[in-house]
């Protein structure tokens, strides 16, 4: 424990979960995000499983995270959702429009009622009442009457008032733009005035062959030289000029929003929109728009007057209106409006998919390549003449090695993550064995690869229920036998070299010796007095084994410390247990810091090298003709130290042609897996080294009796062995 | 308005544009769209119980490229490895692989009217990647789908089928 990077200390009690809210507000925005989306995609009359299982998954997940931080108000919504969706999803209710604007509508609350307490809680709550009620109604299988139709904002238009704004310009719009623009936007576009009328119908052809660019449609135009198009469109007025630019002459085009509110967006969306409070940057014209009223477009209007109707729509509009004109926002929706921005509060982190992380760390192994490269190809170089060179390449050795480094900590996460769960876990295991336990966490700074940390949760839990269970003995016993009534049990992260240690340690009763070997025994397995304390303790990770003389619900049938070391191993990891009788008990896991990167053994066996995890080999020794013998059909046995092992010849098993004898099969690998141990029969030792472990079922497919594959510093691919599956062969 | 749509209609043109390289003596053409890079021949790592084509993996900046050779897998009679061999790097359905040619000879665009029904025969080409022929004067090229002939069972490039260990 002497290499320990951070202590602290914490009772079950008095965990802070303040630290995960961050991470819980971002997780819940994207729930809510997907269940938007999915909502929205949704097909009411042919929903299939899968899509509402997705909706009710993203209500669940917001749901049990809210309840676990204490948001009640969240948890009380998301839990009326969920139960809707629950009904939606075992097909007891089906799927209709209202339920869709609701269930929309509450998505856009919890996103309000989280930015709240995102912002410690102030400002106003948006009411939740309402839409609790309609969420049961619903989902007892009641429909919603239309004046229960959302508060709908109906703003004037007052956009007109933008025209009397003095402007300095002639024939040219000003565009004040805002980089981004989100949601729907309805334009009208005029370009001219132009010789060639003409030369502005090839902005149609602009949107028809850029897809997503939005709808255009030719509006009637006031004057000859002059064409009005008008546009539904997401993007921006820069991006809209810069594409016009290859037709027309930027200052003659003339962006502005349509006067015509007779514009309401596609399904349900504007008035989701909420949210999005800026104020519509406008480009103004001294020259005032032509009348002409806009052709009506495929798609408006068709929910008007339905319950849970689109806001007449234009969020900007509406917002710029009431800004303008101070008009009284209904208070639903200007709850939500106040409190959202909040929620825009820069975020510390981001969220990157893994797949870009994991390029980033293939290119950085290609440069530390051809960085070694470089480096070997410089060393016969002189020095008194190559010295700016040298010097250069010796920056470039540093740099490298530290973006390795850094990308490599990309993928890093603290071990806390992990053992937060801990806590609450033990408290009500404890409560239910009634026991008194203290749980204390050493190093919870320590990272390990995200890859791992999901894997290693499962066995760990099972460790930590294991001391709980079988460990701490109850308070009297713990009494009796001199002890602290209140047990404790430790858990410690720390790194040492290149692997980091876990280590569940606890203050119960320890194991005996004694009622393992005799448990062994009574499962028939091959036991003696003679056994060290460590090939003891090992017995436990037999299938099966249990040393519990009761079997409780919690544990104590068996299944598990064999299940934890399969586990471990599998991510190239050990397991040490280290117990006295009455003083305790510590398992020690050892895992190497990342799934990317592993300590191999490089064998030569012909002229093909193949890799072996370090953390499988156990011993290596030169072939001895006497101590190897055949069995049967051939299959050799060699004798280590009184045991009888058997042989895989590798060079027969790959098929690796032979092309010259002379150094030939000269080296036994002793290796273990799954508690067994086989020798490898290889042709030379090549040394150990760290590899970046690569996946050959990318682009290729699983290779029998390989794991995976490498690139080595020349470049060349060589092949990772899998000696679990090695293990497995010789078995059969 | 029309007369416009016109134009772009002419604009794009159903003409489509192949690589061409050679087996043996036929010449093949794949589309150029499949085309990732084009790469000299490096020997691969090989991989023990694949099928003979199969030539290994090799290390395409830092991913792990399987190497076919189409030669050994056409059946033609020589597959030598020289310094003009090359390795035509595909991407097929976010996958790649990288096929061992004799030589690749040029990008050729095809107008529709000079394509020709794939023939009948009988080869150890699966008629089904053959897309048809193009005519170019006196060459014909041999259109591949080069898709369908790399996901062939018989390729074993993917997991989805399996190849019993020996």
């Amino acid at each position: 424990m002497s290499e320990m990077h951070q202590e602290s200390t914490g009772s079950g009690d008095s965990i802070d979960l303040s630290q995960f809210y961050q991470i819980f507000f971002e997780e819940a925005g994207e729930n809510l995000d997907l269940m938007e989306q999915m909502l929205l995609n949704l097909k009411l009359e042919e929903a299939d499983d899968e899509e509402l299982n997705g909706i009710f998954r993203c209500a669940h997940s917001v749901k049990g995270g809210a309840a676990t931080f204490g948001f009640a108000d969240v948890a009380e919504l998301t839990h009326q959702m969920e139960s809707l969706l629950d009904k939606l999803r075992r097909h007891e209710l089906q799927p209709n429009s209202q339920m869709v604007d609701v269930l929309l509508e509450s998505a856009d609350a919890s996103r309000g009622l989280l930015a709240r307490h995102q912002a410690g809680g102030t400002g106003e709550s948006p009411p939740t009442a309402d839409l609790v009620h309609r969420i049961s109604v619903l989902a007892s299988g009641g429909s919603l009457a239309p004046s229960q139709a959302p508060a709908v904002v109906q703003v004037a238009q007052s956009i007109s008032s933008q025209k009397e704004l003095p402007m300095p310009s002639s024939s040219m719009s000003m565009a004040i733009e805002k980089p981004s623009v989100q949601g729907l936007r309805s334009l009208e576009i005029r370009i001219g005035p132009l010789d060639k009328p003409e030369q502005a119908d090839a902005v149609l052809e602009l949107f028809r062959d850029i897809a997503g660019l939005g709808k255009i449609v030719a509006s009637a135009s006031d004057q000859e030289d002059v064409r009005v198009f008008a546009v539904e469109t997401t993007s921006s007025n820069d991006d809209l000029l810069d594409l016009f630019e290859f037709h027309v002459s930027r200052a003659l085009v003339s962006i502005q929003v349509a006067k015509d509110s007779g514009t309401s967006a596609p399904a349900g969306y504007g008035f989701f929109d909420v949210p999005d409070t800026h104020v519509e940057p406008v480009s103004y014209a001294d020259d005032p728009p032509p009348g002409a009223p806009l052709a009506p477009l495929p798609g408006f209007g068709i929910f008007d007057g339905s319950p849970g109707a689109p806001v007449a729509r234009d969020a900007e509009g509406s917002a710029q209106a009431s800004a303008l004109s101070g008009t009284k926002v209904t208070p639903a929706t200007a709850g939500a409006k106040a409190v959202v921005p909040a929620a825009q509060a820069e975020a510390a982190t981001i969220r990157v998919a893994i797949s870009k992380v994991d390029q980033l760390i293939n290119l950085v192994g290609e440069l530390v390549i051809t960085q070694a490269m470089l480096a070997q190809n410089s060393r016969a170089l002189d020095p008194a003449v190559y010295q700016q060179m040298l010097v250069g390449l010796a920056d470039l050795d540093r740099n490298t090695r530290d973006l390795q480094e850094s990308v490599m900590s990309i993928r890093m996460i603290p071990m806390s993550i992990v053992f937060s769960r801990f806590p609450r876990m033990l408290r009500d295991l404890a409560g239910k064995l009634g026991k008194k336990v203290e749980f204390v966490t050493q190093g919870e700074a320590t990272e390990l690869d995200k890859g791992l940390v999901e894997k290693i949760t499962d066995p760990l839990t099972h460790l930590v229920r294991n001391s709980c269970d079988h460990g701490i003995e109850m308070p009297a016993d713990r009494l009796a036998a001199g002890k602290p009534e209140i047990g404790t049990i430790t858990l410690s992260a720390a790194h040492q070299g290149g692997s980091i240690v876990i280590e569940v340690r606890d203050d119960g009763r320890g194991m005996s010796r004694e009622k393992i070997l005799s448990k062994a025994r009574e499962r028939g397995l091959d036991v003696s007095d003679q056994m060290t304390d460590s090939e003891v303790w090992q017995l436990i990770f037999a299938p099966g084994f249990s040393t519990a003389d009761v079997v409780t619900d919690v544990s104590g049938r068996g299944v598990g410390m064999d299940v934890v070391k399969r586990n471990i191993t599998a991510l190239n990891g050990t397991v040490e247990i280290d117990s006295a009788e009455g003083f305790g008990m510590k398992v020690s896991v050892r895992l190497p810091l990342t799934l990317a990167i592993m300590d191999g053994m490089s064998v030569g066996i012909g002229n093909e090298v193949y890799l072996l995890p370090l953390s499988s080999v156990i011993e290596s020794f030169q072939v001895d003709e006497s101590a190897v013998n055949t069995v049967g059909q051939g299959a050799q046995l060699v004798k280590v130290r009184e045991e009888y092992m058997p042989v895989i010849e590798m060079e027969k098993l790959f098929q690796v042609p032979r092309f010259n004898s002379d150094k030939c099969n000269g080296i036994m690998v002793v290796i273990e897996a799954d508690g067994s141990r086989v020798a490898l029969l290889v042709d030379e030792l090549l040394g150990q080294q760290q590899v970046v472990v690569k996946n050959l079922e990318s682009n290729y497919r699983k290779v029998p009796n390989v794991s995976g594959a490498t690139i080595l510093g020349d470049g060349k691919v060589a092949l990772i062995l899998d000696t679990a599956a090695l293990v497995r062969r010789s078995r059969h | 308005m029309g007369m416009m749509e016109k134009a772009v209609q002419l604009d794009t043109p159903a003409v489509r544009e192949y690589l061409t390289f050679r087996l043996g003596g036929e010449e093949y053409g794949i589309d150029i769209l499949k085309v990732q890079e084009i790469r000299g021949y490096e020997a691969p790592t090989r991989i023990a119980h694949a099928p003979a084509f199969i030539k290994g993996v090799t290390n395409l900046r830092g991913t792990i490229v399987p190497i076919v050779d189409l030669r050994l897998k056409l059946g033609c009679a020589q597959a030598e490895y020289s310094v003009s061999t090359v390795v035509v790097i595909l991407n097929l359905h976010s996958r790649i692989v990288g096929v061992v040619v004799d030589s690749v000879s040029d990008v050729m665009a095809l107008p529709p009217d000079s394509l020709r029904p794939a023939p009948d025969v009988d080869g150890s080409i699966d008629r089904n990647a053959v897309m048809g022929l193009g005519a170019l004067g006196e060459r014909m090229l041999i259109l591949l789908d080069i898709d369908k002939l790399m996901s062939g069972l018989d390729m074993a490039l993917s997991s989805e089928i399996s190849v019993s260990p020996a």
